[in-house]
């Protein structure tokens, strides 16, 4: 009896995905067996994507079974690959071209109100996750990948990463903990990941091992891209080394905290006041913000309850979060408007930087509001705000010519 | 006789039999080109000392009905579906049928549901020679491989109304049933124990058919009020213990679609229709019962809520949602053709404002103008689109029957008609270079709303010119192809033989397209 192996899913509830089962036989050459229910339409186009996959991993005899929803190319070859793998070693990727929408970079600072989670095994919640606008979509290969998936996953991951079009979201990727999550690497960094969540991070030593693969890949492929890390501290441990973590190495971003893992590394109950992760979320944002970089928060897992969403990230906003995690694509737009500065915030830093641009054109080493003396981080954070808002089409770049001209 | 013969091009370049089940047919001419003259049909004189003076025309059971009314080879038996997937009483009609003997009838449904799959077995044997109307699930599939012994007719509730008044279609016998009714006949949709709401789809049934038989599982002492079916235009009543399932006539709950995706192309249309100006104080709209079109009505109500306007009428198919702008005061009337929640059915019956309507008002080609042409603004589904905004309701892209036509077509006369759909469904682009079949011309459809970008018809300079400035995807039909096609692959077109199985009629009775029997693998 020949080995079978298999991936992918199929069922009455599975969309835009398939499930393979392959067996490598002896003779009786490639035997594709196709059930789909857009035969009609694609039929002839997958059986020969299919035999393509299988001549390009000098496959001769085989029998592959294809039970199709309707799954994109780069879904089904990540199936065929992965089934392929289990079968037999080999160096080769079977690799389709990165659509041009993709080659993108992203930078250090940029404005990450929301990142969307998206299982990493699912590629029927992947399609049109870009669409939703969220700052970054994340693929998770860790927590929404079940154990016996993990493999499968990672070339889901991959392909998605060079054919899923992300709508200008930052390409992130959620890697398992390290040091297994090491593994994961291979599978990214040479496919236009952006940035790379490290979760349950609790030293900056994970935080090197992460780079070295990085670097050490890079060096094989003769590549160098810029990869961002987001730690996530999960543990109390983690809190604790917060500082260690963020501060660890010049492509860490963000520092992010997970509050399941964390209340129950407590052994405590998650409320929706939040009283017992106070000291965390405080303890990461004064680590990120020592650090330089941006804090974000955990997701809110409640994705009916929208003005319980907003409560929450008006709460993240004040204690000094830049942004959060989210598990529905409804959320991102209730996240987006309360991260935003509001009216009030856009015009007291309008204000503010108005002041401090008259101080330097009248050449004064002291910039004052009114009656206050105004101090330099305040025009420092005042300019940030008044950034953001012209990034978020709240106003325009020509603001201040409109408010002299307002005053006049 | 052939069941179909002399195929020519009609106006829109579709290839159709002129002759159908051994009757003439006229080619689709364009939108509005056929002028028919001459007179309505007329159903036979009536007298009413023929029938009981003391008005009870109650009778022993439904056979004995069907043979009276004189159930014989070659009739045509009509029924509606306001009981939708609930319906028990036409599946037995033709159990009674087969169990007389009596072959080859036309069965003239105002739609069917996946409940009358039994009826297969009659169109196997001869007993049911053809369907007149929706074929959806296991019936469109039968008829889709050639199965049928006649060639099957889909027409929209407007052209059912059309075909009823114009004599295309001649009734034998209707079979109505109904919720509640009197002896006399008088029948209403808004109450009893299988409730639907109201009955408008059998009323030209009633008034044009030869015999009309009531059925009902919950008998009124006479009057019973409101008579939304008139007592004087039936022949006999029967009552039954069960006239429909209630569970599957009505939901008791409807829910707006949860799904990120369907909302946000809800939200799209609803902000194209804000920006275009169509939603204004006192506008009009009508919108299906679909996820995606109820959350459009949603997003409506709250921006008439937002500032302080109401819309003069909602034409529905009703449930909670447009009921509560109703009792919130967000609108005045209802117009409605058929209720789709018990909320529906409540309101009906409890709300002035809450008016129900039939095809004859609604959508009737042959009526002094009807409703459908006066409302500002109409979100509809569609199979497939095509860069000439010609749209497909009733196949699916593999080439099988999938679906009705509703009141589809009659929508399109609106002032604008609106499509929010996905790009694509599972791999399945909806936007593609000519659609399989073909229900609605596109010089009827103003705007495509998808996930990736809105469409204008260029026709449409006016909404052009209103939407130049918006912050919305606004794209042109082929390069809404070009990104479903570079996304899913270019489709193969699914196979098809020569044979004509089915038309599609126009709304004024024309035939606008020939739906193949599909060859398969």
């Amino acid at each position: 009896m020949e080995k079978i192996a298999t991936a992918g899913n199929k069922g009455k509830r599975v969309r835009s995905d398939c499930f393979v089962s392959l067996s490598l036989t002896t003779s009786g050459g490639l035997d594709i067996r196709l059930e789909s229910k857009v035969k009609t339409l694609y039929g002839k186009d997958i059986e020969q994507l299919a035999l393509d996959v299988l001549e390009f991993f000098d496959i001769k005899n085989a029998v592959l079974s294809i039970d199709d929803s309707g799954a994109l190319s780069y879904v089904l070859v990540a199936r065929i690959e992965a089934a392929i793998k289990m079968l037999m070693a080999t160096t080769k990727n079977y690799l389709l071209d990165v659509i041009p929408e993709n080659r993108f970079e992203t930078k250090k600072d940029q404005n990450r109100f929301s990142r969307l989670y998206l299982p990493g095994n699912t590629p029927s919640l992947m399609i049109n996750a870009g669409l939703h606008r969220p700052n970054g979509l994340i693929l998770d290969l860790e927590d929404a990948v079940a154990f016996d998936k993990k493999h499968e996953a990672r070339f889901m991951v991959r392909n998605a990463l060079r054919s899923l079009n992300f709508y200008s979201a930052e390409k992130m990727v959620r890697i398992n903990q390290v040091p297994k999550g090491l593994e994961d690497l291979d599978f990214i960094v040479p496919h236009g990941v952006n940035l790379i969540l490290v979760p349950k991070c609790e030293s900056a030593g994970q935080i090197n091992l992460v780079n070295d693969k990085i670097d050490k890949l890079h060096a094989e492929l003769k590549i160098s891209r810029q990869i961002w890390l987001m730690p996530i501290i999960e543990s109390a441990l983690g809190v604790i080394k917060s500082f260690e973590i963020a501060s660890a190495a010049d492509n860490v971003v963000a520092l992010a905290i997970g509050l399941e893992d964390y209340t129950a590394d407590l052994g405590v109950k998650r409320t929706a006041a939040g009283t017992e992760s106070f000291f965390a979320r405080t303890q990461v944002v004064n680590a990120a913000k020592a650090a330089g970089i941006q804090a974000i928060d955990s997701v809110f897992s409640d994705v009916g309850d929208m003005e319980g969403l907003k409560q929450n990230v008006l709460t993240s906003k004040s204690l000094g979060f830049d942004g959060m995690g989210c598990i529905h694509p409804r959320q991102i737009k209730v996240i987006h408007d309360n991260f935003a500065p509001d009216a009030t915030e856009i015009d007291k830093a309008k204000k503010i930087v108005n002041a401090f641009m008259i101080a330097t054109e009248q050449g004064l080493g002291v910039v004052s509001l009114g009656t206050k003396m105004i101090d330099a981080p305040v025009v420092k954070r005042a300019q940030k705000t008044i950034n953001l808002a012209i990034s978020l089409g709240l106003i325009n770049p020509s603001w201040r010519e409109e408010m002299l001209a307002e005053l006049a | 006789m052939k069941k179909y013969d002399k195929l020519v091009k009609n106006a829109a370049g579709r290839m159709v039999p002129t002759e159908i089940n051994g009757e003439e047919q006229i080619p689709y001419m364009g939108v509005g080109k056929y002028i028919p003259t001459g007179h309505k049909f007329a159903p036979r004189i009536s007298s009413c000392a023929n029938y009981p003076a003391d008005g009870n025309k109650t009778i022993g059971n439904l056979k004995e009905a069907l043979i009276k009314a004189g159930l014989k080879d070659g009739m045509t038996i009509s029924t509606h579906h306001h009981f939708r997937n609930g319906d028990l009483i036409a599946n037995q009609i033709f159990d009674i049928a087969s169990e007389l003997g009596v072959k080859n009838l036309r069965w003239f449904p105002s739609a069917s549901f996946p409940c009358h799959e039994p009826l297969i077995k009659y169109l196997e044997d001869g007993t049911i020679n053809r369907i007149e109307g929706s074929m959806n699930g296991g019936l469109g599939k039968f008829c889709s491989q050639g199965k049928m012994q006649g060639v099957g007719v889909l027409r929209s509730h407007g052209g059912r109304y059309q075909a009823i008044q114009d004599g295309e279609v001649q009734i034998d016998i209707a079979v109505i049933a109904a919720p509640t009714a009197d002896p006399f006949g008088n029948a209403t949709g808004d109450r009893g124990p299988a409730a639907c709401g109201l009955l408008g789809f059998a009323l030209g049934d009633s008034q044009y058919a030869d015999k009309v038989i009531v059925v009902t599982d919950n008998l009124v002492p006479f009057p019973c009020i409101p008579w939304q079916i008139h007592g004087n235009y039936v022949d006999y009543v029967v009552v039954v213990d069960k006239v429909g399932l209630p569970e599957k006539i009505v939901s008791g709950t409807t829910q707006v679609t949860k799904s990120p995706d369907r909302l946000l192309i809800a939200e799209m249309t609803a902000q194209f229709c804000d920006e275009a100006g169509i939603v204004k104080d006192g506008f009009s709209y009508q919108a299906g019962s679909g996820g995606t079109s109820l959350s459009i009505g949603i997003y409506f109500s709250e921006i008439l809520k937002s500032r302080g306007w109401k819309a003069r009428f909602i034409r529905a198919g009703s449930n909670k949602y447009p009921v509560q702008m109703l009792e919130e005061g967000l609108v005045d009337y209802i117009l409605d053709g058929q209720t789709f929640d018990l909320e529906g059915v409540r309101s009906m019956r409890e709300n002035e404002g809450h008016v129900n309507t039939s095809p004859f008002t609604s959508y009737n080609y042959h009526g002094k103008g009807n409703f459908a042409s006066m409302v500002d603004v109409v979100i509809l589904g569609a199979t497939e689109v095509d860069v000439n905004f010609n749209a497909n309701v009733v196949s699916h892209s593999d080439g099988y029957l999938l679906h009705g036509i509703g009141g589809w077509q009659n929508c399109l006369f609106s002032k604008c008609t609106i499509l929010p759909i996905p790009l694509f469904r599972d791999r399945i682009p909806v936007v593609k270079d000519e659609v399989t079949t073909l229900c609605g011309p596109g010089e009827l459809i103003d705007v495509i709303v998808t996930e990736r970008g809105i469409a204008i018809n260029p026709r449409r300079t006016d909404l052009i010119e209103k939407m130049k400035n918006s912050s919305l995807p606004m794209v042109t039909i082929e390069e809404l192809k070009v990104e479903a096609e570079k996304i899913c692959g270019v489709p193969a077109k699914p196979r098809f033989s020569d044979e004509v199985v089915a038309v599609v009629k126009w709304v004024d009775g024309t035939v606008i397209d020939s739906i193949r029997k599909v060859i398969e693998e």
